[in-house]
């Protein structure tokens, strides 16, 4: 069960009309490496891991929702009160034609999301090495959106969702060193 | 071949509304790369025809699997 606070995780501050800026952030919206496979990657892998890092993945799950949130609203407003031939200028035509101005699960060059882009496997460190491969690309195309953003409030909202991946990464680091503990554990007892 | 050294296990909750026989024991692989950051030089080798079959010149690297385990 999850419980609801109507407000975003970090505050999102938009500072300038650049509906070009929103098709670059949609990578991390509806993209590969993004914030909706990282929270559908980690909330299905959870019912199969060792008990002791379900929790690490419902935690980190529950937080890319957040995260996701906060990229849908940086779009949104970035997009919101554009013309037809100002998003048809930033590329975004073809998204105008099939959703209008609403929001849709798609990459920055326009594909749309599939389960393809994430997995599950069945195998605890299979799984959990996925995950750190996940944080680390995630960290990356933060990186690169963050060297192309020319709005300074957008940056500084990607500044700190880069930094929760580097932290994502590490918890789930520290998940495949608990599992290590559990290596020959029948011989000990 | 000592496997067990390269498994784990874990015991997943059990709910007395379980509606297939619960499997109280869970067993996963911990494989031998993942306790050897850097590989040293120098350790114990197989022999050419060993090597071949066990698919790995060093014995260390090797942890096998086998259906009889019974991890899937
Ligand atoms: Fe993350």
């Amino acid at each position: 069960m999850w419980v609801y606070e109507k407000k975003l995780l970090y505050p999102v501050e938009v500072t300038t009309c650049n509906p070009m800026l929103a098709k670059y952030l949609m990578e991390q919206y509806g993209g590969a490496d993004g914030e909706l496979a990282a929270a559908l990657r980690y909330m299905n892998q959870r019912y199969t891991v060792p008990d002791k890092v379900i929790g690490v993945l419902t935690d980190i799950s529950t937080e890319e929702f957040s995260h996701l949130e906060m990229l849908a609203t940086m779009i949104y407003k970035l997009t919101k009160d554009a013309t037809p031939e100002q998003l048809e200028k930033a590329g975004l035509g073809a998204h105008f034609v099939n959703h209008g101005h609403s929001l849709f699960y798609e990459n920055a060059g326009g594909v749309p999301f599939t389960a393809t882009y994430i997995q599950s496997k069945g195998d605890p460190i299979a799984d959990l090495y996925e995950d750190i491969a996940a944080e680390e690309k995630a960290r990356a195309t933060y990186q690169w959106l963050i060297d192309i953003s020319d709005d300074p409030g957008v940056s500084d909202a990607l500044r700190f969702l880069r930094e929760r991946e580097n932290i994502h990464s590490l918890r789930f680091r520290e998940s495949v060193e608990i599992l290590k503990e559990e290596r020959d554990r029948k011989k000990i007892f | 071949m000592n496997q067990s050294q390269f498994r784990g296990t874990f015991r997943p909750y059990v709910s007395p509304r379980d509606p297939c026989p619960p499997i109280l024991e869970k067993t996963f692989v911990l494989p031998p790369q993942l306790f050897t950051n850097f590989q040293k030089p120098g350790l114990p080798q197989n022999s050419p025809e060993e090597a071949l079959k066990q698919g790995s010149l060093w014995p260390q690297f090797v942890d096998g699997f086998y259906r009889e385990e019974g991890i899937s």
